[in-house]
């Protein structure tokens, strides 16, 4: 019997962007789409939160998808199966409001992919016909399309860089799609960078399309206690770790969700240098 | 001793650590009394026939049994009498508001200073701790029943705790990495040293008490799923975490902050220590603290030890209607901390960058008492002017915890969201369900708390004996 959150799998599975099966099994029972944990590397870790992409109940495990992005994620990175996480706390947030729509279109960008992931697939479970954009700036950073196709009507992907498939941004693909295939379009889900959920929301909203977005601001607690959360959706104040993390994307206002997202740039800059230089220190040319 | 010469003993002070070194670490202000000190004071108890004290301690603590032990130099022996009915003497010892409680109602009060019973308390759960002679009760045999116990602040631990005592099998599930709820996340350090929490923590486990820590319950399970795990009886002490805002233009801007955030980040997540500990911290050079209560109070001490250079506490009303502590008021203004009384926030003002750069505000003056039975706040016209702060922390209260409400949905909430209970035991609308603490009452005190906590686990108690006895078990 594996540990309470306990790494049972792992693997890069692009560049700097890793899966991780953990051992949660009252999680991975209870989980739903739309899902986050919070997680602590070690006793004087942060706390960061990263959406449930899967659950293997019957194995008790949970599945993890994140990139590289600075000291806790690559701390995680180079942890090994076999060894435990201090701490995982979930499922938290709001599970995904899932319905038959229509045609419901999934756009999912980078790493935000994973967390597309289990909402595509419960809008597909419950009957939407499912067509999904999935884009990265490369081709390398591409992920989990196989996943994607397997349970999409229709996949198109795009690259900033053209390396593959539609050259361009998610956006410029799904306004092809909007303007010149004609495809009539129930709602959008979008899940990515907070710059490319404004982009989505603000090609949508003359449309009259539903687009619910996920959105990812810095969390300390996660169960609606510190307020860092907090997102203005429409007139209101929105904590996105209890009424979220997802809402109507026309409605957030997503400038300040982006200089939120900023707020402690500068630290975690500092600390995930520090970082870096103090494992070359210690592992030298063995980890090269 | 006659009694004259014990009225004629002046009320002993602390020793503190002089406000210029304390602002420059985190150790704790007070620093406690020594043993001659201890029993000086414990001679001004007159040890009333019908002691008033006892009445005015939301947990019935025995105080004149306890200062009398210390009198005769029993020390040990007094802090075991306090843990009969009270299982966090050092906390409480620190952080109770006694000169509402207990020293309220001493009846020295009437001619003069009550005796310094928070401060004899302190003496005593300090003196058994460094003493190493934390001794477990002796426990009656197990009864059979379980019950699980939500969260773990002064409540939940100290219905835990008595629960345990009466040989019933406790699981106390906490959302956070840390047990002790805001005595861990919103106290400070200089307030309440971890280490001496954590003392009392492991003085509840060690009466049996199983702590789960990554278990926010509303989410991880129901309450009807505790029941299916074989929990017969649920003490929900979840608290009213969750911060309020001023509803003000700007209130969103990098800088400006939840005392609870702010807090959090230093306390539970030792952010003060950063990069040590990873969890990032901004501290601003000019910052208001918005509110008058003792969690603005600590929001403020704690700023100026991060070493903020200006320091300012922003209430609307004034310093008589301060809810803080004497004691911590004083201590505030004794480390520089600025009040501006009469003054309320109306518009945060942010740089392009969408940091605060300045705060608008409008001056008050008093009107009629409200409901509250303080006078009421009225703004002056054309009175607004602005505050020059880089970081405001918005400490104005906090309101009811949501994960329960969210996710039970046959348990009887108040329009406000605070549980509905049974004053006297704590029952709630749900069989075998009971409340206490701030999800029932808002935000209070660490000690009503801790009454409410112990007055459902009697309640409990009887309810698990009497189940017991219909399951024939």
């Amino acid at each position: 019997m594996p540990e309470l959150f306990e790494i049972l799998t792992k693997e890069e599975i692009a560049p700097k962007i890793y899966r991780m099966d953990i051992y949660a099994p009252a999680i991975a029972q209870k989980r739903r789409a739309g899902q986050f944990v919070i997680l602590r590397v070690y006793e004087r870790g942060e706390r960061i939160p990263l959406t449930i992409v899967d659950s293997d109940p019957e194995q008790g495990s949970v599945l993890l998808v994140f990139q590289v992005m600075g000291k806790t994620t690559a701390m995680l990175s180079d942890m090994e199966v076999g060894e435990r996480l201090a701490d995982f706390v979930g499922p938290l947030g709001s599970p995904t409001h899932i319905e038959n729509y229509g045609t419901a279109v999934c756009v999912a960008g980078g790493v935000g992919t994973a967390a597309a992931y289990p909402i595509a697939r419960a809008l597909k479970e419950a009957g939407n016909h499912l067509i999904s954009i999935v884009g990265a700036r490369t081709k390398d950073l591409l992920i989990m399309t196989q996943e994607m196709e397997a349970i999409s009507d229709r996949l198109e992907l795009t690259t900033d860089d053209g390396s593959y498939g539609f050259h361009g941004f998610v956006t410029d693909r799904l306004k092809k799609m909007i303007d010149e295939e004609k495809v009539h379009i129930d709602m959008v889900l979008a899940v990515g960078p907070a710059i490319m959920m404004k982009a989505v929301s603000d090609l949508t909203r003359p449309y009259g399309i539903k687009t619910i977005v996920s959105l990812n601001p810095i969390m300390v607690d996660g169960t609606g206690m510190c307020g860092m959360c907090r997102v203005r959706v429409g007139d209101e104040i929105k904590f996105a770790c209890v009424d979220g993390p997802e809402f109507d994307g026309h409605l957030v206002d997503f400038d300040e969700l982006m200089k939120r997202q900023r707020m402690f740039v500068e630290q975690e800059r500092k600390a995930y240098e520090e970082y870096l230089k103090d494992k070359q220190g210690k592992c030298g040319e063995g980890k090269r | 001793m006659t009694t004259r010469e014990r009225l004629n003993i002046p009320r002993q002070p602390m020793r503190e650590q002089p406000p210029e070194e304390r602002i420059k670490n985190f150790n704790e202000v007070p620093l406690g009394y020594d043993e001659k000190t201890a029993m000086l004071e414990a001679e001004r108890c007159l040890q009333c026939k019908v002691p008033m004290c006892i009445k005015g301690c939301p947990v019935e603590v025995d105080i004149p049994a306890f200062i009398k032990l210390i009198r005769e130099g029993k020390f040990i022996e007094a802090a075991r009498k306090i843990k009969e009915t009270n299982s966090l003497p050092a906390v409480c010892g620190r952080v109770c508001p006694q000169e509402d409680q207990c020293e309220k109602t001493c009846v020295l009060a009437k001619r003069g200073r009550s005796v310094a019973i928070g401060n004899l308390e302190r003496f005593v759960a300090d003196y058994e701790r460094e003493h190493n002679a934390i001794e477990i009760p002796d426990l009656p045999p197990p009864t059979g029943m379980k019950v699980a116990v939500v969260g773990s602040g002064p409540a939940g631990i100290t219905a835990a705790g008595e629960l345990a005592k009466r040989g019933h099998k406790v699981t106390i599930f906490e959302a956070l990495h840390e047990p002790g709820g805001v005595l861990i996340y919103g106290i400070p350090e200089f307030r309440l040293p971890k280490s001496i929490l954590k003392v009392e923590i492991d003085y509840v486990r060690a009466l049996g008490v199983e702590i789960i820590t990554d278990a926010p319950i509303g989410k991880l399970y129901t309450i009807d799923e505790l029941f299916e795990m074989g929990y017969d009886a649920v003490f929900l002490g979840v608290g009213a975490g969750t911060p309020n805002f001023l509803g003000i233009s700007g209130e969103n801007l990098n800088g400006v902050l939840t005392a609870n955030e702010f807090l959090t980040r230093v306390n539970l997540m030792r952010a003060y220590r950063f990069p040590e500990y990873d969890t990032p911290i901004y501290v601003g050079n000019k910052v208001a603290v918005i509110g008058g209560g003792n969690v603005a109070m600590d929001a403020a001490r704690t700023a100026l030890r991060l070493g903020a250079e200006e320091v300012s506490i922003v209430y609307r009303r004034s310093r008589a209607e301060m809810p803080a502590r004497e004691e911590e008021i004083r201590h505030g203004e004794e480390e520089g901390v600025k009040f501006k009384f009469l003054v309320n926030p109306i518009r945060f003002i942010g740089d392009e960058n969408g940091w605060l750069k300045g705060m608008e505000c409008i001056r008050m003056e008093l009107g009629e008492p409200d409901e509250s039975g303080r006078r009421r706040p009225i703004p002056i016209e054309g009175s607004e002017f602005v505050m020059d702060v880089d970081m405001a922390v918005i400490a104005i209260g906090t309101s009811a915890q949501p994960l329960i409400r969210m996710t039970t949905p046959d348990l009887e909430f108040n329009e406000r969201g605070y549980i509905v209970v049974d004053p006297e035991t704590g029952a709630t609308s749900k069989e075998g369900v009971y409340a206490g603490g701030d999800i029932v009452t808002g935000a209070a005190t660490v000690i009503l708390a801790m009454g409410a906590g112990r007055r459902a686990a009697a309640a409990i108690h009887e309810y698990l004996m009497r189940k017991k006895a219909q399951q024939g078990k």
